[in-house]
This record gives structure tokens, C-alpha cells and sequence, in this order.
């Protein structure tokens, strides 16, 4: 750092802590703020900084209330934070909620073109007025620009304060408007007027400051969304049917950009008004609901085509008969569930994960089904091709359960790796070659050590013709409402299901030394944990976690369970569900398996896991 | 089909088609619905057209809902995968089916609970997606497997069995078809095979969404006096609007279609004749078929034939540039990107 020539900080009584902060950015929804929170993330993780960006949005399109929360921190805990050193106050009809968020000691920025509420004043809080609307009315003359380019200007002035990279920022404004001179240049003015103004008029840079690390060599920022998506194209699936609804849409979204540019090639041809004729490896059918695009994906599924949707909760509701319908006439499909707060619609833009219950045994019936457990992006894209495989192995639907915060908030993960020597694990299906060979084929009668039995498709031969149907069926795929002969295969897919459990990706465990208590999770919440985890350790607790990656378990859950007096179950519902399936599923003792729940819909933070846990220790 | 099992060894000498095969090798499971349904001869028309079309066995997908209506895919073609799905569903796992393999022939077969009520959302989205495939309403008004409620196209004042008038007006497959802009309308009677098989082929033949509408009475529970969807009231009412006939490509047409004929040439190659044409009705002319429709209802009449056609319009792949081969066959190396591309893709994670 240079030499600080500047006049003496008046916040000289406040400890310097370098890349260990909390901000939250107050906004108004649909006001073009989430570039400029996005901007200043993606600068924080091009310097190195362990970093996380979560956007807590309403369901509306303008006008309602909307925070994006960053957080940084050095040791790599990113997970949410409740309190906030930094609050960036946008949105006036939440002042008074924001002001009361900022930890002691904290600051606060404001608009200072219209004077600050004395009653919003707290000694505790450094409020930092700076001046957005009559700076961008003073250097844009369109309408729309003096208001958009507050967004920058603020940011500018955080670029400043926290001392971020400030050639970083201009360099991602040049690339994000390479191909718009005009754009280009407004939004490189707003951000110098902020940084200027915030360098001219407070301390630069206030006590929490950033420092260039290289914690994030070999990463990347990515949604869960777009990691998903990028797994279902990788895996190779061709059919794609789906309904949109938040918070899953952009999984369609990326993945139907990504077979523009990956699965379509011109065929030479034109069309009749000249226009270039392509030749698309893929159908996306945008269904009528979820019922249909549950339908779809069983059909193209039936037919041999590796196929998905991409849900929320409702939807998951709605296509519960048809999960029935694959489960017991043994067809692929692969469901991804981005999961958000139900019951009913809820909240459509926060997050849960309380859909665990009803995934694991959708539909009537004796049904279970395979479900899978990403905790971030990277997961996201391993998990999806993982999650194709296992439904064409075991033929069975396979949920993938994310949650809005893994889909649509950007997260720091290792960079994607593919191997190109994958080859997709298509399951036991009988080639004409193999039902020349055959006597006679019969649907569900001949079964391998995994209780899978052998499929065929349409199209290829007569020999492997059969009927499929939801309704009651002997081995030999023929109608039946004999008892035994129902029970015959019923029984067999509970072996089936079973018989999964060793092909689930295996559960992580992260043990500490004379840990006797355990914390067993899924996805999320991942990052909250951890950090408890080390708090509870630095106070003389060591803990170790189970996260558990599918369901059915694998027989480590039982382990873990077993080995430690005590488990907490942490999960962001309110009927501990995962608390309940790993009592139904594995049969332990119920008042082994205590629960630390969230569900307010916002992420986990680290200090519920860790007071919730401290809290029942205690008493 | 078949009620009783027939012997395997033919009696006569049957007929063979182009690929050599006879009629029987379109059966498939003896019936188990009651002697004397309409249901039984709407398969054997199915069973003869594409028999008549000489479509290979494996080549043909067929499905269906729930009722009795949707028993009937295993009663034809055995050498055809089938699908007997969830109630009111078969439209939409049809149009997965037809996504994943669009050289497959699909036949859907429903009934008007499955298509009117439960799965009309289904339906009407099939029919704006314009999929290619026949897909048969078998029709009788009624609920038969669970006794006999009215279903959705029971008509106005027609009794059932115990005598109770339906109230609510129906949903007719026809205007409903027509109004959402279907491509192929088409109604026919279980009552006339004679009719009712050369309607069934034009609708395979069709590239895009072919509607047939079969009135089939329900024996047991509409084939009363007072039901409007009985066999006499049906043979009373009918009108035969057109008498299609299908002629191979290198058939060719000898005259210019005068005023009671019209013909269309099929994606095939094939052409179609609908002969017979009552006078200002035009089957190529959306307008027309409704004018015609609803003129012959207001007299009384239930109108059967083939009431609108269009070749011209894209099906679902078409619009979407699907490639010609179907997806099942693309191979992986074409749709896996590798790994030198996702290290380009991410390049905007950074």
C-alpha cells in the first residue's frame, strides 16, 4: 500500500480487518442494481478473494424491495452473513430496517441527495452520504441514464471505500459493454464519479478493506442453474420438456442457449426466403405444465432418448402421478428440483430445502425414488450427468434437489472438469443384435445383481416389442391383479431401490479429532456449516459433518450415525424432513438425531447452525 | 383384435401386403372388453390400415390413456411397442415419444373422458404443436368403466341409462379441433369400417396432428333409446360427408377435381381424393368445415368424414429443425461438446 497522506480517519478507533467483511446492497427491484452488485462480486473474486453474492429478490418484476448481500472472507468461509459491515442504502422504504442491520461500528451509504431521517441516525453507525442522483443528473442528460447509473455510481464509491480493485471494475465494464461505445462510456463515467466523490469526501479505504489474495486460481463464479444445465448438455441429453417457474427456469434458459451453440450446425440449405437452415440436435418442448413436461420426458425416455425437466416445488406436486408411472413401469427421467419456500406457492423467490419428503416417495402408492443432493455449482454439473446415468442404469426417475440459492445466486467452485472418456452409462437395453439371440423377451423378467432388469426401445425390432403400463403387471409385463404375481416385481423394486444405495455418489465426511457429536446435511447449507463448525471448534468443540450427496442412503450415513451419541440434523425446512427420511430409511433411534432448523427462506448462516447447536447442548 | 382366440393357422388364404405380411400380424392380445363393443371394431380398422400401409411393426409406437378406450393399444399391432399410460396423459408422453424418435409411426388412441376432460389441456397442446401422429377419440359418451357417468361429449338432453338427462352442453373433438387450427379432422363410425379405415389411413399419412373422432357406442351403457351415441341413433343421424381414398404416388390423377371432388397431395407423395363433396364444402377450407359443421348439427345430423386437411403446415420438428434422423440415433460423440469447449464456456466464468 502507499503511503496515506490523506487527513486522519475519523474511524481511527475501529480495527483494521482486511478481506473479512460483510455488505449488503438495499434495492429497488427492477432498477438495474443487480449489475452493479454483480460487478463489484465478480471484481472482489478477480482479486483473489474468497467471495459470495447472494441476491435476496422479491417475486416482482419492478418496485418491491430487493438486497443482494456480499460477503468475503479470507479463510474461505463465504457462507450468509448477519451482520453487515457495510449497508448500501438504495431503496428508502426500507431505511429503517436497513440502518438496524449494520453491526455496531458499521457503515452506512446513502443518497445524500435528499437529507437523511435524524430519527434513522445511530450514534454506532458511520453514514456515508453520497450524493448519486444529483451526481448522474449533473453528467447524464437521458432520463433512464440518471437512474441507472446510480447503480454504478454507488459502486464506484464502494470500489473506493473497500478499496477494490479499481482497474478491475473498468476492465469488466469494457468487457460487459465491448460492443456498446455510448454504454461503455456512461457506465465508466458513473463509476468514476462514485469512486472520485467517495476519495474526495470520506477516508479511503475504510478499515474493512480489501487486499489482492489468490485464493481463486483454478476457479470460477457460476450458478447452480447454468452448472446444471451445462451437465445436462455434457450428458447428452437430447429431449427437454419444462414449465417455467421460478426459481428453475434458467436451467432451460442455459441450456437452450447451449444447444444453439453446441447442437446446431447449418445443414447448406435455405429456406424459402433465403434464410439458413440448421439441423438441431435437441427438442425443448416448452409443455402446457408440469404434468405434460413430466409426459414428455417419460415418452422421449420410453423411447431411448436421454431426457429432462427442470422444476420447483408446484411442479414437483403436479407430477407426482407421473413419477409413479416411471417408478413402477421402470422408465428413466431425470427431474431437476430447484427447490424454493413452499408450502403452496409460498415464497416463490426464496429458498428451502422442504421437498426432500416429498421426492424421496412421490406419488401414490408403494414409490421411492433416487434422489440426488448438489451443494454447489460444481456439484450442479457433476451431479446432473451422474443423475442421467443412474436413471438409465436403475430405469427409475432421478430427482436432482438444488435450491434457489445454489441455482440462482453465483458461487466460487473449482473450475468444470470433463473427461472425455465418459461414456454414458445407457443401462441394460437389448440391441437387435442381442434379441435375435434371445428366445423370447419378456419385460421385467430377466433381473441382475441390482434387481435391473432389461429394456427395449421402438424402432428397433418386433422380437422386443411389450406393453408398458401403470397398471398391475407380472413379470412378464402382462396385466395381472394376482397377488403374488404383483408382489413378485413390487418386491423386486424395493431390492432395486435398495440395490442403489452403493451407486449414489458417496457421501463426504469431514472428521475432527475427538469429535463425539456429528452433523449430518445436504446441499446448501454446506458453507454455514463449515463455518460453525470451525467456531465451535475454536471454542473447544470439534464436531465432524456428514453431507449426504443421494438417497438411498449409502450404508456410511448409518455409520456415522452410529458412531456419534449425538447428530445434528441441519436443514432449512421447518418438519426436519431429512431428519425424518434418515429415521424412516435407516431405522435408527429417532432421540439420537437432534435438529438445527432454517426456514425463513433466506440461506443458512453459520451463527444459526452453530447457536443451535451450542443452545441444545446446553440445555 | 379378437374376443375369442382364433386359430394360428388360417383357414383361407390371407392376403399379404407389401412386406409380406398378412393382417394377422397386426393382431395383438385378444380383447377383454365386452362382446359387441365399438371399441373392438375401431381396432380391427386400425388394424387394417396399417396393414393396408404395410408399416412395419417395430416401426409404429402406439399409446394410451386410461379406459376402456386406452385397453385397446394392446389389442393391435404386437410387434409395436405400447404404452398404456396415466388417465388423460397420452398426449403429452406422446409427444416425448415422437420428440425422441420421429420416424416412428405414433398412434395414440383415447377416449372422450381421457381426451375431453381430464386430458384436454393435453390434447389441444398436441394439436397447436401440430405432432405427428393419429390420434383417435373413441367415443361414446360415457364413463363405461366406472358405470356410466356422462363424459364431456354427451350431448345435451341425452339419457343415460337410467334415464337422467345430461345437462351441459359438449365439447364436440371437431370444432374444438378445428378452432385451435388442427391440421387433419376427421370423424368417423365404429359402426363403418368400410369408412372408417380409409379415414384412419390419410390420418397416418398426414404429416402432423391427425384427429379422428370415432363415434363408438358403449354397449353396455349408451346403447340405450335416449343416448345420442347409440348405434341407432348414430346410423339414423349420420351424414357421410366424404369418402376419402388414398392412391399411391405413381398413381396418377386422371381428372381435375370437379365440383364433388377434391384431392390432396399428401406429404407422402400420395395423393388424397375425397369424392362425394357435398356442394360448397371445401375440406382444404378451415371456414368451410365450420360453416358445413355447424350447419349439419343445426339439422340434427352427425356429419362423418373428413372435415378439414392441411399438408402445409410445419410439425413440431420441422419447426424446431430437428435433425432428420430421429435423437435416439444422434450419436454421443455428436452431442457431447468435450471437454476443449467447456474450458471455452468458462471462460465467461472468470
Amino acid at each position: 500500500m502507499t503511503t496515506d497522506t490523506r487527513p486522519a480517519p475519523a474511524h481511527r478507533d475501529h480495527a483494521v480487518r482486511v478481506n473479512d467483511c460483510a455488505l449488503k446492497l438495499a434495492n429497488v427491484n427492477g432498477s438495474g442494481s443487480a449489475s452493479a452488485n454483480m460487478l463489484l462480486m465478480k471484481a472482489i473474486f478477480r482479486m483473489g478473494i474468497p467471495v459470495s453474492g447472494k441476491n435476496l429478490f422479491p417475486s416482482n418484476i419492478q418496485g418491491l424491495p430487493t438486497w443482494y448481500e456480499i460477503r468475503v472472507n479470507e479463510t474461505g468461509h463465504t457462507g450468509r452473513a448477519l451482520d453487515y459491515d457495510l449497508m448500501v442504502m438504495m431503496n428508502m422504504q426500507t431505511y429503517a430496517d436497513d440502518v438496524r442491520e449494520v453491526r455496531s461500528g458499521g457503515y452506512a451509504l446513502y443518497d445524500s441527495t435528499w437529507p437523511l431521517d435524524p430519527g434513522l441516525v445511530r450514534p454506532d453507525v458511520t453514514y456515508l452520504g453520497v450524493p448519486l442522483t444529483t451526481l448522474c443528473a449533473e453528467h447524464f442528460s437521458a432520463a433512464r441514464e440518471q437512474v441507472l447509473m446510480k447503480n454504478i455510481c454507488y459502486a464506484g464509491a464502494v470500489v473506493a471505500l473497500l478499496s477494490i480493485d479499481v482497474d478491475i471494475v473498468s476492465s469488466l465494464l469494457d468487457e460487459t459493454f465491448q460492443r456498446n461505445a455510448r454504454l461503455r462510456e456512461s457506465n465508466q463515467l458513473a463509476l468514476r464519479l462514485g469512486y472520485e466523490y467517495a476519495c474526495e469526501h470520506f477516508d479511503c479505504p475504510l478499515p474493512i478493506r480489501l487486499e489482492p489474495m489468490d485464493a481463486n486460481a483454478g476457479k470460477i463464479l457460476v450458478d447452480g442453474n447454468t452448472a446444471t444445465a451445462l451437465g445436462c448438455l455434457y450428458a447428452g441429453a437430447t429431449v427437454a420438456a419444462w414449465y417455467p417457474i421460478t426459481p428453475s427456469t434458467s436451467v432451460m434458459d442455459n441450456f437452450t442457449s447451449l444447444c444453439h451453440r453446441y447442437r446446431r450446425e447449418p445443414t447448406g440449405e435455405t429456406g424459402p426466403d433465403g434464410e439458413v437452415r440448421y439441423r438441431n440436435d435437441y427438442l425443448i418442448l416448452q409443455a402446457e405444465d408440469e404434468l405434460a413436461a413430466i409426459g414428455m420426458v417419460l415418452g422421449a425416455s420410453w423411447t431411448g432418448a436421454r431426457a429432462f425437466t427442470s422444476t420447483s416445488g408446484p411442479g414437483i406436486s403436479l407430477m407426482n402421478e407421473m413419477l409413479g408411472l416411471g417408478y413402477y413401469a421402470e422408465i428413466p427421467a431425470v427431474v431437476v428440483d430447484v427447490q424454493r419456500t413452499g408450502p403452496s406457492t409460498g415464497m416463490p423467490t426464496r429458498t428451502q430445502q422442504a421437498d426432500i419428503l416429498l421426492a424421496a416417495y412421490a406419488s401414490h402408492g408403494d414409490t421411492k425414488h433416487l434422489l440426488l443432493f448438489p451443494s454447489n455449482p460444481a456439484e450442479c454439473f457433476e451431479l446432473a450427468v451422474k443423475a442421467f446415468d443412474l436413471a438409465e442404469r436403475f430405469q427409475t426417475p432421478v430427482i436432482m434437489l438444488t435450491d434457489l440459492d445454489i441455482g440462482m445466486n453465483d458461487w466460487v467452485v473449482p473450475r468444470l472438469r470433463w473427461d472425455d472418456g465418459y461414456v454414458p452409462d445407457r443401462g441394460r437395453v437389448l440391441d437387435k443384435e442381442a434379441l435375435e439371440q434371445l428366445g423370447r423377451f419378456f419385460r421385467y423378467a430377466d433381473e441382475d445383481e441390482d434387481h435391473v432388469v432389461a429394456r427395449t426401445l421402438p424402432g428397433v425390432s418386433e422380437k422386443g416389442a411389450y406393453f408398458t403400463r401403470g397398471s398391475g403387471h407380472d413379470k412378464f409385463g402382462a396385466y395381472t391383479e394376482a397377488p403374488d404375481e404383483y408382489q413378485e416385481v413390487v418386491d423386486r423394486l424395493a431390492r432395486k431401490h435398495a440395490a442403489a444405495a452403493l451407486h449414489m455418489p458417496p457421501p463426504v465426511l469431514e472428521a475432527r479429532d475427538g469429535a463425539t457429536i456429528g452433523v449430518v446435511a445436504v446441499g446448501s447449507s454446506e458453507p454455514a456449516i463449515r463455518e460453525a463448525l470451525d467456531l465451535l471448534d475454536d471454542s473447544g468443540l470439534p464436531v465432524d459433518f456428514l453431507r449426504i450427496r443421494g438417497f438411498p442412503f449409502a450404508p456410511a450415513v448409518r455409520e456415522f450415525l452410529d458412531a456419534h451419541e449425538l447428530v445434528f440434523v441441519v436443514e432449512l425446512n421447518r418438519d426436519a424432513q431429512l431428519r425424518s427420511l434418515l429415521t424412516v430409511e435407516t431405522g435408527v433411534d429417532p432421540a439420537r438425531l437432534r435438529s438445527v432448523l432454517a426456514y425463513g427462506g433466506f440461506p443458512m448462516s453459520a451463527r444459526q447452525v452453530a447457536d443451535g447447536i451450542t443452545a441444545q447442548l446446553e440445555s | 383384435m379378437a374376443s375369442i382366440t382364433k386359430p394360428l393357422i388360417p383357414l383361407v388364404r390371407l392376403e399379404r401386403n407389401e412386406l409380406g405380411l398378412t393382417v394377422r400380424d397386426y393382431e395383438g392380445a385378444m380383447s377383454t372388453l365386452c362382446a359387441g363393443c365399438g371399441h373392438d371394431s375401431i381396432t380391427a380398422a386400425i388394424i387394417r390400415a396399417v396393414f393396408e400401409l404395410a408399416i412395419p411393426p417395430h416401426m409404429i409406437s402406439k399409446l394410451s390413456g386410461i379406459g376402456c378406450s386406452s385397453k385397446t393399444t394392446a389389442y393391435f399391432v404386437r410387434g409395436a411397442h405400447g404404452f398404456n399410460a396415466v388417465h388423460g396423459r397420452m398426449a403429452a408422453i406422446a409427444t416425448g415419444a415422437n420428440a425422441a424418435n420421429r420416424q416412428l409411426r405414433t398412434i395414440g388412441v383415447s377416449g372422450d373422458g381421457d381426451s375431453l376432460s381430464i386430458g384436454v389441456g393435453h390434447l389441444t397442446h398436441a394439436i397447436r404443436r401440430n405432432v405427428n401422429m393419429l390420434y383417435v377419440i373413441e367415443n361414446n359418451g360415457v364413463y363405461g368403466l366406472t358405470k356410466g357417468q356422462f363424459s364431456a361429449s354427451a350431448d345435451v338432453s341425452s339419457t343415460s341409462k337410467r334415464g337422467e338427462p345430461n345437462l351441459l352442453p359438449p365439447i364436440d373433438p371437431m370444432m374444438l379441433g378445428l378452432s385451435l387450427g388442427a391440421t387433419f379432422v376427421a370423424r368417423g363410425f365404429s359402426g363403418d369400417k368400410a369408412h372408417l379405415v380409409p379415414l384412419l389411413k390419410a390420418g397416418l399419412e398426414h404429416e402432423g396432428f391427425a384427429l379422428v373422432d370415432v363415434i363408438s357406442p358403449c354397449i353396455q351403457f349408451g346403447d340405450h333409446e335416449g343416448s345420442t351415441k347409440s348405434y341407432a341413433f348414430t346410423r339414423e343421424h349420420e351424414t357421410l360427408v366424404d369418402d376419402p381414398l388414398l392412391l399411391g404416388e405413381d398413381q396418377i390423377v386422371a381428372h381435375l377435381p370437379d365440383d364433388a371432388t377434391t384431392s390432396v397431395r399428401m406429404h407422402s407423395g400420395e395423393v388424397l381424393r375425397l369424392r362425394s363433396l357435398p356442394a360448397g364444402f371445401d375440406p382444404t377450407d378451415r371456414a368451410s368445415a365450420f360453416a358445413y359443421l355447424e350447419e349439419r348439427k343445426a339439422a340434427g345430423e352427425i356429419p362423418m368424414g373428413l372435415f378439414y386437411v392441411n399438408e402445409a403446415v410445419p410439425d413440431v420438428h420441422e419447426l424446431n429443425e430437428t435433425s432428420s434422423e430421429p435423437l435416439v440415433s444422434v450419436p454421443y460423440k455428436r452431442l457431447c461438446p468435450g471437454s476443449s469447449a467447456l474450458e471455452e464456456i468458462q471462460q465467461r466464468f472468470v
